[in-house]
C-alpha cells in the first residue's frame, strides 16, 4: 500500500498542474508565463497577503499599534436570558483599579437602537433583557485584565421572566420578529390531492457558530474634529460608519471606518461588528483617548448571533417515478431576539427550498420566530443551506419510498425544459448545466460501481455500514435587497506608473482583493505587482454594501473594471493626440500601450499624460441589472444568475458507536470562467468542509436557562485537520462561462460550495438506511453528531423493517 | 527574571507576574504580534510557537506549544521561535514557501500557528526523515484549527515542504546558540530557586527535597507542570495566581523506571516522552494518545497532571483504573502509595491531603492481560470524551479473569463498572454474559446530560462498547482478525 505521502504528493502536483493548465500558466502560482500580463485576471495568483500571512507581518486589529495611553474595554453582559433590569449599581466597577470610564444606555448622546435594517437592537439594555449575553454596560480601563475584572463587580438585579427557546411554539403563538411570507406557484392543494403518493416529514436543522479565528475587535481613535476613526474587523464598514455617527451624534463625514483584513468573517461581521465599534467610539469621544475593544472567545460566542437553526416541514406529492407534482413546505427560522437580517435570511431559505428541483405546484411558507437567544445573523449561504435541507431530505425519502436510488430520483426532479420556472417565478436558464455537472460527476466518481460495492459490503458487514450520496447545489446570486447590488471603486495612477485601487469590498480571506487587483491589471495590461490595494476605507469609497452574498468580486470587480477602463480610454485618447497615432486598435499589453507599430511603455505614457494635465484618477461604479422581486406577490427575478455544483461523498459508519469517517469526496463546481482558479478552489474546498462541519460535529447547545453551553473550541467542534477526507477530488467546471454578463463571465464562489456539504449528511443517511434494507430514510437531524447517528441507528433497529445482515447478533435487534 | 532566547536574540524580562502567559509576554511585553490569540484556551493553535530545548547532544530540539496557556516563566532557558523568526530576509523558510505556493492561507489568522507546527515537523524531518503518513500529519497538525481552507492546501504544503531548499533562519547561523541556550537553561533553573526570584511568586525547585521544602513554605501555592489545564483558570476565569510552584525541573519527578512488575512514571513526565513506552507496551494507550488533545498539549502536559486534575472526563484515569495503576504520593507527612481506585473521591475531589502531591504513577506490566481503550467524542481529534471506556481482562481457558471495566464521562469521577465486571468475571465471553454486563451498567451509572452528550446516549454507547468488545472476542476466537466490519480502524484498535 502506498503511503499517504505518495498518494497526496501525486494529487498535490496534479492539482497544481490542473490549476495551471486551466489558464495555461505554470505549475506554481507565481510562475505565470510571459505573453500575458503576470497574474492578471484568470490566473492562479497567490493571495495578495500570502507572504505577509506566513511571516506574521499581516496585521489584524489587535496587532495595530495604539498610543500608550490607549484604554481597553470590557462589556458587562446580561447573566439571564429574559427579564427586566430593576437595579444596576456600578459604583464598585467605577472604583475598581485602572477603571477610567463606565457607560450604560443613558450615556449615549445619539441613537440607542442600532438595528441594521429594522429597529430592535439596543446598544445597551435599557429596561428589557432579551438574551443571555446582551450588553448591559461597558468599562474602559488601563488594561484588558483590569477592565474584565472590574466588570465582575457590578450589582445587577433582574426581574426574571419566562424564556422562549422553542421557535415552533413562538411561531405558533405568532411571536415573530417579522411577518410571515409566502411564495406560491399553481394550486398546491390540488397537486397534493391528485398525487399518487404523498409523504411528509419534519426536520431540525441546527445553527452554526461562525468561529472566525479573529474574534470581534476594533480600535477607535478620536479625531481632532467631533468624530472618530474606526479600525475594525468588519464586513460592512459603511454601515458601521452610519451607526457610529448616529450613536455619537455626529454627521457621517466625521466618522471614518477602515478595514484592512479580517481574520475570518463568514457573515458574522456583517451586522454584528458594529455594536463594538459604537461602544468604543463612545469611550473615545468621552475620554479623548484611543480605545481597544476585543471580545474574549467565550463572550464573543455568547454575545453574537449565529446561523439560524431551522425547523422545516414538507408535505409533497409525487408520481410513480418519484417526480414531484407539488405540495407544501413550511420553514421556521429561529431568529433569536430581534430582526437583524432575518427577513432576508428566511426569504433566502424559501428561495432555496427547491434547490435544483422543480417543486411543481407548491407553496413555501417562511416564519421568523422570536426566541431569547442572540440575534441570529448572516452566515455563508444566508438561509439557503437550511432551506435546501428540507428538499434534499424529501429526495431521500421519495427514493426510499419508491425503491429507487436517491441519485436517480434527484436527477428526475431537476429543472428541465418545461419545468424550468421556480416557485417564485424566476426561470432557470442554465438547467441543462446542472444535469451535465451531475452526470460528469457520476462518471468521474464511479458512482454506480461504488454503489454496487457498498450494497454488497453492507449486506455482509454487521456493524460498519457504508453510505454514498451525490447531491447538487443551485444557488442564487444577488442580494435579495435590490439596493445593495451596487459598488464603487477608486483608482489612482501615480506618476511612477504604480497603481492603487480601492473599492467597497472587504477582505476576509476569500481573495477578493487579489481578484480585484487582477481585474485592474488585466484592464491596464500591467503586471499584477504594479497594482496595489490598501485598506477598505469609507473616505475612499463611500456608501458601500456589505461584503456578503458571494457578491464581492461580482460587484467590486465590475466597479474596479469600470474605473480602470475609464483610465485606459482616457489614456488612449491622450495618446492618439499626443503621439499623433490612430486610436483604433490601441491595446494595453505587457506594460505597454500598443498601437500598430508603436509600443509606448506604461511609465512613459503616464508621465506624459501627467505633464499634459490629464487626470490619472477615476472612480468606478456598478449596479447589477435585471433583478427585481415583489414581496407582495412573492414573484420576480431576485437573482442575476445561479451558481451550480455537485458533490459525491462516501462515509463509513459504526452503527454501534455512531462514529463515522468521511472516506472520499468528489466535487465538480461551476465558477463560470474563473477569475483565479487557485482562489476559487480554496473557496470550494473550504466551503465544503465548513458545510460538512455545520452538518456533523458543530453542535450549539443551550441549557434551559438560555445559556449557550458550547461557547468555545473546547465544546464547539469545527472540523480539524483529520476530518479532511483522505481522498478529495475537486474540480472546477471548465468551458461554461456565465450566461450573464458578470465580470469576465465568472461566477460568485463564496457561498455556493458550502452546500456541497449536504452530500455528507445524505451519505450518513444512506449508510443508516442500509440497516432497513433501504426501505426507509432515517430521521437524522443535524448536526449529525456521533450521538445523533447512534440514536438514529438504534431507532432503525427498533423498526419493523430492520434487516440484520447475516452475522449480526440478534440481541441488538 | 525570565531569561531566554527569542528568534536567536537574548531576552531578559524582569518583574513578570507568575500568572503571565507566554503569549502575553510575546504580544504585550515584547510587541511580537505575529503570534495570535484565537481562543486563549489551547484549543485552536493560533498561538503556536516552537520551543527549543537542549537535545542532550549539543543541539536544540523543537516542539510546538500553545503560548496562550503556557506560563511565561517556562520560557526561561529556552529558545523560542515565532513566525517572525523563520524567513531569512526576503527568502522564505521552506514551510512558508510551501504554504504560499499551495495557497495554504486565506484569512491568515491561523497561519502563524500552522507555520510553527509545520516548522517543528520540518525540524523533525531534518533530523530524522520519515514518511509523512496521514497519522503523522494528523498528530502534527491536529491542534491547529483553520476555518477557511478546509486543510487540503495545508496538507499539500506539509507534503511539499521537503522539496524546497533548506534555507536556515538567520539565527541558525550562530553556532553558539545551542550552547548558550544550554548554559542559560542551567542558569535559569539555578536562578529561579534563588531568593529574589521567589519574590515574584514563581518557584521552580530542582529536586524533591527542594519541592518538599517549598510545599512546606507555600502550602497554598498552585503546582504547575504543563499548565495546560491550570492556565485556563487564568485566561478563562481571570484568576490571579500569586504563588506558583513549577515541578517540571524536579529530577525525581522526571524518571521512567522499570521494575519487575511494571514502570514508575514520574509525575512531571510529559505525554510526549511516554509515547515510546506506550507504543511498545500498551498499544491501546498509544492509540488513545493520537486522540488525546493535540501535539501542542502532549508536548507539555503530564500524566500526573491529568490524574491530579481529577476530571470525570480526563482521558487517562479510566485507562489507569483498568490497568490497576498505583500512585506514589509525597508530602509534608511523608510518602505513601495508594491504588488509583482510592484516589478519586468525588467530583474534582481526590485523596491528596494538604501539601501532598503525586510523585509517580506505577503502570503494571500487561503480561497476559489485554487492554482496549475506546473514546467517543464529537470530533476525532483534539476533543474531550463524551464517554471513554477502558477494558482490561485476561482469558484463562476461554474464561474472562481479572476483568476491569472503567469509564470516564459516566459519573462524577472516573469509575469502574463493578457490577458489569462481576457479570463477566469467570464467564466465557458469551452473549448472555455480556447481555448481563450491559444491563448492569444501567444500574450503576446515572450519567449527566451535558454539552458533550445526553445521559441516554452515554448509557447506550457505554453498553454498545461492551458489545464491541464481545464482537472482537468472537472474532479472536474464530481466528478472524478482520475487524473492519465491526468497528472503524480510525477509532478502535
Amino acid at each position: 500500500m502506498r503511503t499517504l505521502t505518495e498518494l497526496s504528493r501525486d494529487s498535490a502536483h496534479a492539482r497544481q498542474e490542473q490549476i495551471g493548465q486551466n489558464k495555461g500558466d505554470g505549475p506554481l502560482a507565481r510562475d505565470t508565463e510571459s505573453g500575458t500580463s503576470q497574474g492578471s485576471a484568470g490566473h492562479s495568483a497567490a493571495h495578495e497577503s500570502a507572504i505577509k500571512h506566513v511571516t506574521g507581518r499581516a496585521a489584524y486589529i489587535d496587532d495595530l499599534p495604539a498610543p500608550a495611553d490607549a484604554l481597553h474595554v470590557a462589556i458587562g453582559f446580561s447573566p439571564v436570558a429574559h427579564g427586566r433590569l430593576t437595579r444596576l449599581d456600578l459604583d464598585k466597577v467605577r472604583h475598581a483599579p485602572g477603571v477610567i470610564d463606565v457607560i450604560t444606555i443613558v450615556d449615549v448622546p445619539g441613537h440607542t437602537d442600532i438595528g441594521p435594517v429594522f429597529p430592535g437592537d439596543p446598544i445597551f439594555v435599557d429596561d428589557e433583557i432579551s438574551y443571555l449575553g446582551q450588553s448591559v454596560f461597558a468599562v474602559a480601563a488601563t488594561s484588558y485584565k483590569a477592565a474584565r475584572l472590574a466588570v465582575r463587580l457590578a450589582v445587577v438585579e433582574i426581574d426574571e421572566q419566562p424564556i422562549q427557546l422553542d421557535p415552533i411554539a413562538a411561531a405558533e403563538a405568532g411571536d415573530v420578529v417579522r411577518p410571515t411570507h409566502v411564495q406560491q406557484s399553481g394550486d398546491w392543494q390540488q397537486a397534493l390531492d391528485s398525487a399518487p403518493h404523498v409523504l411528509e416529514r419534519e426536520q431540525f436543522v441546527g445553527g452554526q457558530e461562525h468561529f472566525y479565528l479573529e474574534g470581534q475587535a476594533c480600535l477607535v481613535t478620536p479625531t481632532e474634529d467631533e468624530g472618530v476613526t474606526v479600525f475594525t474587523s468588519n464586513q460592512h464598514p459603511s454601515e458601521t460608519q452610519k451607526l457610529v455617527a448616529e450613536v455619537i451624534n455626529v454627521p457621517f463625514h466625521a466618522v471614518t471606518v477602515e478595514t484592512r483584513r479580517m481574520g475570518g468573517g463568514f457573515g458574522g461581521k456583517e451586522t454584528q461588528a458594529s455594536s463594538w465599534a459604537c461602544i468604543a467610539a463612545l469611550f473615545a469621544r468621552r475620554t479623548g483617548r484611543a480605545i481597544r475593544l476585543r471580545l474574549p472567545r467565550a463572550e464573543d460566542t455568547r454575545a453574537t448571533g449565529k446561523r439560524h437553526p431551522f425547523h422545516n416541514r414538507y408535505r409533497l406529492g409525487f408520481d410513480n417515478q418519484g417526480v414531484l407534482i407539488g405540495g407544501d413546505i413550511t420553514i421556521i427560522g429561529d431568529c433569536g431576539y430581534s430582526p437583524d437580517l432575518s427577513e432576508a435570511i428566511v426569504d433566502r431559505a424559501m428561495f432555496h427550498a427547491d434547490n435544483a428541483y422543480s417543486l411543481g405546484d407548491a407553496r413555501v411558507t417562511g416564519h421568523r420566530a422570536r426566541t431569547n437567544t442572540a440575534s441570529n445573523t448572516a452566515f455563508r449561504g444566508f438561509g439557503g443551506p437550511q432551506g435546501m435541507m428540507i428538499i434534499e431530505a424529501a429526495m431521500d425519502d421519495i427514493a426510499r419510498h419508491i425503491g429507487e436510488d436517491p441519485l436517480t430520483v434527484r436527477k428526475r426532479n431537476l429543472y428541465r425544459a418545461g419545468r424550468d420556472v421556480t416557485h417564485y417565478g424566476q426561470s432557470v436558464d442554465q438547467h441543462s448545466l446542472i444535469l451535465e455537472i451531475i452526470e460528469r460527476l457520476e462518471a468521474s466518481s464511479d458512482y454506480w460501481k461504488r454503489r454496487k460495492a457498498i450494497i454488497e459490503f453492507n449486506a455482509r458487514s454487521p456493524i460498519v455500514k457504508k453510505g454514498l450520496a451525490l447531491t447538487p447545489v443551485k444557488f442564487g446570486i444577488s442580494f435579495t435587497a435590490k439596493h445593495l447590488n451596487q459598488a464603487g471603486a477608486l483608482l489612482h495612477v501615480y506618476t511612477d506608473g504604480s497603481v492603487m485601487i480601492n473599492h467597497g469590498g472587504t477582505e476576509m480571506g476569500q481573495g477578493l482583493h487579489t481578484k480585484v487587483c487582477q481585474v485592474v491589471a488585466r484592464e491596464l495590461g500591467l503586471d499584477l505587482a504594479q497594482v496595489r490595494i490598501t485598506a477598505t476605507r469609507t473616505d475612499k469609497v463611500p456608501n458601500t454594501s456589505p461584503t456578503a452574498a458571494s457578491s464581492g468580486a461580482d460587484l467590486n470587480g465590475m466597479a474596479a473594471r469600470d474605473a480602470a477602463s475609464q483610465i485606459r480610454e482616457r489614456l488612449f485618447d491622450f495618446a492618439a493626440e499626443h503621439y499623433a497615432i490612430d486610436r483604433e486598435g490601441m491595446m494595453m499589453e505587457n506594460g505597454d500601450l500598443v498601437a500598430f507599430n508603436r509600443r509606448i511603455p506604461w511609465g512613459e505614457l503616464v508621465q506624459a499624460a501627467y505633464l499634459s494635465r490629464i487626470s490619472l484618477s477615476a472612480k468606478g461604479f456598478y449596479s447589477t441589472p435585471l433583478i427585481h422581486y415583489d414581496r407582495n406577490t412573492g414573484k420576480g427575478r431576485p437573482f442575476y444568475y445561479f451558481a451550480h455544483g455537485a458533490a459525491a461523498a462516501e462515509v463509513e459508519v459504526d452503527t454501534l458507536s455512531g462514529e463515522y469517517r468521511l472516506t472520499r469526496v468528489d466535487i465538480l463546481h461551476d465558477v463560470g470562467d474563473s477569475l483565479n482558479p487557485a482562489i476559487d478552489m480554496g473557496q470550494v474546498e473550504g466551503g465544503f468542509i465548513q458545510g460538512m462541519g455545520w452538518l456533523t460535529t458543530e453542535e450549539l447547545k443551550w441549557n434551559a436557562q438560555g445559556r449557550l453551553l458550547s461557547d468555545g473550541p473546547a465544546t464547539y467542534k469545527i472540523p480539524a485537520f483529520g476530518d479532511l477526507p483522505p481522498e478529495f477530488n475537486v474540480e472546477l467546471l471548465q468551458g461554461h462561462p456565465n450566461s450573464q454578463a458578470s465580470i469576465y463571465r465568472s461566477k460568485a464562489v463564496g457561498e455556493p460550495p458550502f452546500m456541497l456539504g449536504i452530500s455528507v449528511w445524505s451519505a450518513l443517511c444512506d449508510a443508516l438506511a442500509s440497516l432497513v434494507d433501504y426501505r426507509q430514510a432515517p430521521r437524522l437531524d443535524t448536526p449529525a453528531t456521533p450521538e445523533r447517528v447512534l440514536m438514529a441507528a438504534e431507532a432503525l433497529r427498533q423498526s419493523p423493517a430492520f434487516a440484520p445482515s447475516v452475522e449480526t447478533s440478534d440481541d441488538l435487534a | 527574571m525570565i531569561d531566554f532566547y527569542l528568534n536567536g536574540q537574548r531576552q531578559q524580562c524582569a518583574d513578570i507576574s507568575p500568572d503571565t502567559s507566554a503569549l502575553e509576554l510575546l504580544r504585550v511585553y515584547l510587541g511580537k504580534t505575529g503570534t495570535k490569540e484565537g481562543c486563549a484556551s489551547g484549543d485552536c493553535g493560533a498561538c503556536t510557537v516552537a520551543v527549543g530545548e537542549p537535545d542532550g547532544s549539543g543541539g536544540l530540539a523543537y516542539h510546538n506549544a500553545n503560548a496562550c496557556i503556557m506560563p511565561a516563566h517556562q520560557l526561561s532557558g529556552c529558545h523560542v521561535v515565532t513566525v517572525e523568526g523563520l524567513a531569512r530576509g526576503d527568502a522564505l523558510h521552506p514551510v512558508q514557501a510551501a504554504m504560499v505556493d499551495c495557497h495554504g492561507s486565506q484569512c491568515g489568522f491561523c497561519t502563524p500557528g500552522i507555520i510553527m507546527s509545520l516548522f517543528t515537523l520540518h525540524e523533525g524531518q531534518r533530523h530524522q526523515p520519515a514518511p509523512l503518513t496521514q497519522e503523522r500529519l494528523e498528530s502534527a497538525l491536529g491542534g491547529n484549527l483553520c476555518r477557511c481552507t478546509g486543510y487540503r492546501p495545508i496538507r499539500d504544503a506539509a507534503l511539499r515542504m521537503g522539496d524546497y531548499p533548506d534555507t536556515h533562519p538567520t539565527w541558525a547561523d550562530d553556532p553558539d546558540l545551542p550552547r548558550n541556550v544550554e548554559t542559560l537553561s542551567t542558569d535559569a533553573t539555578r536562578m529561579s530557586q534563588s531568593a529574589p526570584e521567589a519574590a515574584t511568586g514563581y518557584t521552580a525547585p530542582r529536586d524533591l527535597a527542594a519541592l518538599r521544602e517549598v510545599r512546606r513554605q507555600q502550602p497554598d501555592a498552585r503546582l504547575v507542570a504543563g499548565g495546560t489545564d491550570l492556565w485556563l483558570e487564568v485566561t478563562q476565569q481571570l484568576k490571579s495566581l500569586d504563588e506558583v510552584v513549577d515541578i517540571r525541573e524536579v529530577t525525581e519527578l522526571n524518571g521512567i523506571e522499570e521494575t519487575p512488575h511494571g514502570w514508575w512514571v514520574g509525575a512531571a513526565v510529559t505525554f510526549r516522552r511516554l509515547e515510546p513506552l506506550f507504543t511498545e507496551h500498551y498499544p491501546a494507550f498509544a492509540h488513545l494518545m493520537h486522540r488525546f488533545a493535540s501535539s501542542q498539549i502532549r508536548n507539555r502536559a503530564t500524566m500526573g497532571g491529568n490524574v491530579a486534575n481529577a476530571s470525570p472526563i480526563g482521558d487517562t484515569p479510566p485507562v489507569l483504573l483498568a490497568l490497576g495503576a498505583r500512585l506514589a504520593l509525597d508530602g509534608p507527612e511523608g510518602e505513601r502509595e495508594i491504588p488509583i481506585d482510592a484516589f478519586f473521591l468525588d467530583y474534582k475531589q481526590t485523596a491528596l491531603k494538604a501539601g501532598e502531591f503525586i510523585r509517580a504513577i506505577f503502570l503494571p506490566h500487561l503480561a497476559d492481560r489485554q487492554l482496549k481503550v475506546w473514546k467517543l467524542s464529537k470530533r476525532r481529534e483534539d476533543d474531550i470524551s463524551a464517554v471513554l471506556a477502558a477494558f482490561s481482562w485476561r482469558l484463562d481457558n476461554g474464561v474472562m479473569k481479572d476483568v476491569r471495566l472503567a469509564y470516564g464521562g459516566m459519573a462524577a469521577i472516573p469509575r469502574r463498572a463493578l457490577q458489569a465486571e462481576a457479570a463477566l468475571e469467570g464467564q466465557s465471553p458469551s452473549r448472555a454474559a455480556f447481555e448481563a454486563a450491559r444491563a448492569a451498567l444501567r444500574h450503576e451509572f446515572q450519567p449527566l446530560d451535558d454539552v458533550r452528550g445526553s445521559s441516554e446516549y452515554r448509557l447506550v454507547a457505554a453498553a454498545n462498547l461492551l458489545e464491541r468488545l464481545r464482537l472482537m472476542l468472537e472474532k479472536e476466537t474464530s481466528h478472524d482478525n478482520n475487524t473492519t466490519e465491526i468497528c472503524l480502524d480510525a477509532y478502535a484498535h
